[in-house]
This record gives C-alpha cells, sequence and structure tokens, in this order.
C-alpha cells in the first residue's frame, strides 16, 4: 500500500504537471505531490522497521534496510529542492531565462525523475532496476538543457551519450548474470533476475561469468556514478542545468546508481570467492578522489567546483565499499547520506548565490555575507560540512573510513588522506572569497527559500554529534546486509 | 560429421548478416542509407528471433519478434527518416578516421570480441551460443561507429546498432529476457529516440547544425 502510493505519487505528479502544468500554482502543486511522496516513503520505512523486510507485488518488489533508507533519503531530499525550486525558478522565469512552457516541461520531469529513482531503489528485478536507471538518464536528459543555451545543448548531448553508453554496457552485464542464473534457477526465466533468489543461490553462480558480469556492471552503473576516468558529463550537466537539478543529480541520482552496484557487488562477491570486486571498487574509488581533488583546483564555476567535489565524495563512498566490513559499510552509508544532504544544501546556496551575482564565475561572486547573511552562512557552513570540519557528520563517516583504511588497507590512508587535503585548500581557498568581501549583488523578485538549506545542515550536524540508536541500527542492519 | 539441422545453418547465417551489416554501417557515410542499415540489420534480428521461437517453442520469442519488427522495421526507421527530413542533414563529415582505417579497428574488435565471449559460450547451453561471440561483436563495433563519427545522428544509428547486439546477445546466450524486462527496454529506445528528436531540434535551433563539433566548447579552462 505505502509502496504503491509511492511510486502512483510521482507518476500522478508528472501527469498532472505535463498536462495543467502551465498554471501559476505549479510549482506548488509539484511541491505538495513531493511532499506526499516522502509521507508515503516515511510510511515505509516505519513498515519495514516494524516488520522487517518486504517482499511485494509479485516478488517484484523488495523493501529491505538497505534500499529503505535511501527511499527515504531521496524522497527526503525530493521534497526540499521542490520547495526550494519554488522561489528559485520563479525568480529564473522572471530574468527572462526560461519560459511558463519549459517551466511545465520542468516540473512533470522533476517528478518523472523522481519516480524513475525510487523505481530502481525499490525493485526486486534486476532487468527493471536497469530499465529504470536509463528512464532516469531520459527523463533528465532534457533537464540538463532547459535553458537551451549552447552550453547547456553541449552538456545534455554529452550526458545522454555518455550515460546511454554506459548504461548499455550495464544491460550486457544485467543479461550475463542472467545467462548465469538461468543455469541455477531453471531457464523458465521467471525468477531469474530476482535480486532475492539470485541472492540465494550466489554461491553456485559460475564464477568467470560473474566477473565478467561485475566489470560490465561496474562500468555502465559507475558511468552514471561518476567514477573516474568515466565521470566527464557530471561537471558540465551538473554546472549548465537549472541548480534544482544539480542538487537532485548530485544528492540522489549517484546514489541511486551506487545502490545498483553494490546490489551487483553483493551477489558476484558471493560467488568468485576472490577479490576482484573490492579491488575494482576500491580501485576506480580512489582514483575518483584524487582526481577530482586535483581537477578542483582549476575550476572556474562554482557549479563545477562542486560537481568535482560530488565526484571525489562519491569516490570515498565506493572505496569504502570496496573495503567491505560492516564498519566500512556502515560509513559509507553514513557518507551517502551526509554528502546528499550537504551537497543539494551547497547547491541551493551556490544557485541563489548565483542569482543574486549574475554569473556562476567564482571571481565575480563576492562578498556574499553583505548581500544575504543566510546565503553567505549557508554556502560557508555547507562547505565546512562537505570538507569534513568536526561536529558536522562527514568528519565522522570520513573518520570511520579512514581508521578502517588503515587497520586493513594501510597503503591507502596517506593517498586518501592527501587528497582530502588538497580538496580542502581548494574548496576553502575558493568559498572564502565569495562569502567574504566587497558585495556586488543585486536584490531578487522572489525571497529564496533556505529553510531547506538549514534544514539539511542541521541534520548534518546531527548526524555528527549524536546518531540516534534506531537510526545507528538501520544502518548497522543495511551494512550486514551489504556483508562482505 | 554430420550436417547441422537446416534452423541452425539459417540462425548462423542471421548472425553472420547482423555482423556483415554492422560493418556495412561502419563505411556508410550517407545518413538516408543508414538508417535503411538500421532497419535491415533489425529485419535481420526480428527473423532470428522468430527462427529460434520456432525452434525452441518459447512463446515469448514471438512476441519479442513482433516487437522488433514493429519498433526496429517500422517505427524507429519512420521516425529516423523524418527527422532527417525535416532537419535536412543527408551526409555526414569524413569521419575521424577513414575507412579503410576503422575496418581494420574493426577487424581487430571481432578477434577481440570472439575471446572474450569464450568464457560465455562455454557457460551457456542455448543451441546458440556461438553467436554470442558475434553479438560483442556487433555491440562494440556500434561503440567504434560512434567514436568515430560527427553528426548527431550517425551516433545515434550507432547507439541504436549497440542495443540491437545487446538483444542478440540475450537471446543467442539465454533465449531472450523476461518478457517484462524486453518490455521496458523496448520503451526505453522508443522514448530515448523520441528525446533525441526534441533535443535535435533544440541543436538545430541553436546552431542551425547538426555537426557535433559546435558542442566541443566545454572543455577543462586553464
Amino acid at each position: 500500500m505505502e509502496l504503491l502510493l509511492l511510486l502512483i505519487l510521482p507518476v500522478g505528479g508528472a501527469a498532472w504537471l505535463g498536462i495543467a502544468g502551465a498554471q501559476r500554482r505549479a510549482p506548488e502543486v509539484n511541491a505538495a505531490f513531493s511532499l506526499g511522496t516522502f509521507l508515503a516513503a516515511c510510511a515505509l520505512a516505519v513498515r519495514v522497521i516494524r516488520h522487517g523486510d518486504l517482499l511485494l507485488g509479485e516478488e517484484q518488489f523488495f523493501i529491505d534496510p538497505f534500499n529503505v533508507f535511501l527511499v527515504t533519503l531521496t524522497a527526503f531530499v525530493g521534497m526540499t529542492t521542490a520547495l526550494f525550486s519554488r522561489p528559485y525558478m520563479r525568480t529564473e522565469l522572471d530574468h527572462g531565462r526560461l519560459t511558463p512552457g519549459r517551466l511545465r516541461l520542468y516540473h512533470s520531469m522533476y517528478q518523472l525523475f523522481m519516480f524513475t529513482m525510487l523505481l530502481a531503489l525499490t525493485t526486486n528485478n534486476m532487468g527493471l532496476m536497469w530499465v529504470a536507471m536509463e528512464g532516469a538518464t531520459l527523463s533528465t536528459v532534457l533537464l540538463v538543457t532547459l535553458y537551451r543555451t549552447p552550453a547547456s545543448l553541449e552538456a545534455g548531448w554529452k550526458y545522454f551519450i555518455l550515460c546511454g553508453v554506459g548504461i548499455a554496457q550495464a544491460l550486457f552485464g544485467t543479461i550475463l548474470l542472467y545467462v548465469a542464473a538461468e543455469k541455477v534457477l531453471g531457464s523458465q526465466g521467471v525468477t531469474a533476475l530476482l535480486w532475492t533468489h539470485l541472492d540465494a543461490v550466489k554461491s553456485q553462480l559460475e564464477p568467470t561469468v560473474l566477473a565478467l558480469a561485475f566489470v560490465f556492471l561496474l562500468v555502465g552503473y559507475g558511468t552514471k556514478v561518476g567514477l573516474v576516468p568515466l565521470h566527464s558529463w557530471l561537471p558540465d550537466a551538473h554546472a549548465e542545468g537549472p541548480t534544482p537539478i544539480s542538487a537532485v543529480l548530485s544528492g540522489l541520482l549517484l546514489n541511486v546508481a551506487l545502490y545498483a552496484v553494490v546490489r551487483s557487488k553483493v551477489l558476484v562477491e558471493g560467488s568468485v570467492h576472490s577479490q576482484l570486486p573490492s579491488r575494482l571498487l576500491m580501485g576506480f574509488g580512489l582514483v575518483s578522489v584524487v582526481v577530482a581533488s586535483l581537477l578542483l583546483w582549476r575550476q572556474r564555476d562554482i557549479k563545477r567546483l562542486f560537481a568535482y567535489s560530488s565526484i571525489e565524495h562519491m569516490g570515498i563512498a565506493t572505496f569504502a565499499f570496496g573495503m567491505g566490513g560492516p564498519i566500512a559499510n556502515f560509513a559509507a552509508l553514513l557518507h551517502m547520506t551526509v554528502h546528499s544532504l550537504t551537497k543539494s544544501s551547497i547547491f541551493f546556496t551556490a544557485g541563489h548565490a548565483a542569482q543574486k551575482t549574475g554569473t556562476q564565475a567564482m571571481d565575480r561572486i563576492r562578498g556574499l555575507i553583505t548581500l544575504s547573511p543566510t546565503v553567505g552562512w549557508g554556502l560557508m557552513l555547507g562547505s565546512l560540512a562537505i570538507l569534513g570540519v568536526p561536529p558536522f557528520g562527514v568528519f565522522t563517516s570520513e573518520f570511520l573510513i579512514l581508521t578502517t583504511a588503515m587497520r586493513t588497507q594501510p597503503w591507502a590512508t596517506p593517498i586518501l588522506l592527501a587528497a582530502l587535503a588538497v580538496a580542502f585548500a581548494a574548496i576553502f581557498s575558493k568559498v572564502q572569497p565569495m562569502v567574504f568581501g566587497e558585495t556586488t549583488g543585486r536584490r531578487l523578485p522572489h525571497a529564496p527559500a533556505l529553510l531547506p538549506v538549514f534544514a539539511h545542515l542541521a541534520i548534518v550536524l546531527l548526524l555528527g554529534l549524536y546518531i540516534p540508536p534506531y537510526l545507528a541500527d538501520w544502518y548497522r542492519a543495511a551494512a550486514h546486509l551489504i556483508g562482505g | 560429421m554430420s550436417p547441422l539441422p537446416l534452423g541452425q545453418q539459417l540462425l548462423d547465417t542471421c548472425a553472420a548478416l547482423l555482423l556483415l551489416l554492422s560493418f556495412a554501417m561502419l563505411s556508410q557515410r550517407r545518413v538516408v542509407a543508414l538508417v535503411n542499415l538500421y532497419a535491415l540489420q533489425g529485419a535481420v534480428l526480428a527473423a532470428a528471433t522468430l527462427l529460434l521461437a520456432w525452434r525452441t517453442g518459447e512463446d515469448h520469442l514471438y512476441v519479442s519478434a513482433a516487437l522488433t519488427l514493429v519498433l526496429k522495421v517500422a517505427l524507429l526507421p519512420w521516425l529516423l527518416h523524418r527527422l532527417i527530413r525535416r532537419l535536412q542533414v543527408y551526409r555526414d563529415t569524413e569521419p575521424l578516421l577513414n575507412v579503410s582505417g576503422t575496418m581494420l579497428v574493426g577487424l581487430v574488435i571481432v578477434v577481440f570480441a570472439f575471446s572474450l565471449a569464450q568464457p560465455i559460450t562455454r557457460l551457456a547451453s542455448t543451441a546458440t551460443r556461438s553467436a554470442i561471440g558475434i553479438a560483442l561483436a556487433v555491440v562494440l563495433l556500434a561503440f567504434l561507429m560512434m567514436i568515430t563519427r560527427r553528426k548527431a545522428m550517425s551516433q545515434v544509428v550507432g547507439f541504436l546498432s549497440m542495443e540491437n547486439g545487446v538483444l542478440f546477445g540475450a537471446m543467442s546466450a539465454s533465449y531472450g529476457m523476461p518478457m517484462v524486462v524486453e518490455l521496458g527496454i523496448a520503451l526505453d529506445v522508443l522514448v530515448a529516440v523520441l528525446v533525441l528528436g526534441v533535443f535535435f531540434f533544440q541543436i538545430r535551433e541553436r546552431f542551425d547544425s547538426l555537426d557535433l563539433h559546435h558542442l566541443e566548447s566545454l572543455k577543462e579552462h586553464e
């Protein structure tokens, strides 16, 4: 029931906003649908906490602690982003960067995007998961090109082609998985792609084929996670699309893609009995962290800067999942949560800063703190949080990952620490003059919605100081599921 | 050595035709002909699916063949032809690598694909397992085509041909995927082409051209 609501609300929202979305209240309707989706997600989470794993709809949907936590997070950030986009997109309309028709497309696609992500998270069928991930790409291509500037068209094209090719690799990986599973589960083919069935027989699956399948799946979904060297679509799509889309791409889509990778890893690891999946994840993760932190120095566009920071943080989480074990998995899940909350709040403030100063070029954004103390402090606090400054949750997760790395992978610790230091210096030296210094901005016609920013940062702060016991149990259960 | 049964021989012929068509697409510069080759590839794929359905008696393969026929032989080529007419793009510019060079790279790719397919071929129990190498080769050749072409339209045909290869792989390794997944894939492909149609008009409106060298300004600046 909750699940049905969770999936139907965004589809209904997309249809409603697509048909009747040109009216004045569309942003509010969008927010209302997102709120409904979030409530459904909460109800689903409560049910899973009370009664344990759920298998619904003829086993096509499977909810366990691992995905229900991501479902709740996705629905929550989806809701706050809808709240943020309300005044933001109105201002864009007033500045003449959009037409009402395009705003309708934006709202409709926004809901459709939420639907595809929730479907990818809740489905038990690896094939359907692929279909939903491809759907997530398709529904956001037109959002990236919403402004129709040459740069945004280029970003959209790059996004489409790179993710399209990547996702074709993932389909091939899924097929290989199916071939191996069919041997064990029988050839009627109904159950051979269901994750729960695959999980039950994973030790009997043919190792060489599964190893090959994992490489294809990792390359395919890894393109969407933004792992280096498959990342080149990510900064462009983040910088050229509208800010709410940058926030959900960075905060949610990357998480969902990483979820797909981790689900595949659980299966493959049960079969191959070698270090291959772990090593691959650690390798890709570490390369992403290092390359992204070095590229941070060269950025001039505020949204590109934080897009590279997303690659870095996804690299950290991927590395942690690669290490495996209860603590590293716990830390990786926590890291996904706090990164998603912090990064979306940073994009919110960066978007407002860009609107106020009329530019995304960082050397022309100055003195945000005098312009608007809330935007200035929001950006400053958000940047400090993402850089892992102690009281915030990112510190906790990075600390856990680093200490685990010292124990199990000592060689990687200095590389990680150095990369984190480089990233700290790069981001801090760029954010500091933007926040302080002489002002250059203007007033906005619609008061910005900064509640989401501070709500996100407050949660991240809370997670850094104190993780409530039921939440900790929840993460632990999820970490246990991933195993490794 | 006893001769292979007729159905098997026909299936192998289909596989060979698919590979041949991939090479033909790789060398074809005219966009209209490229779309026709794509439609032909779809037709061969549908024929192979039909043969397999008849040989194995798996009902869902009939549905799959019908789906391929409607989508890839009729609907998608029609949409693409319409786009070409309305956008007036008939020829691709000189590819990044000349035709003979591309062909040589293609040959190396086929050898590579066959060696990569070895472990899967050994595992698969289907009568068509020898075709898995061909499917992988079709995927990689389509990939090569996407890399070497400059025009958006040719890249899209490459993308679609890659999906043909993946589906042929699914068919020869395990007699197709579960129905719900195949329907989902077909839906995604259809939506992808529709989204691209919209997208092309946006590019066109902005640049008066579908040449992708306009789309090369987003590089890392120093």
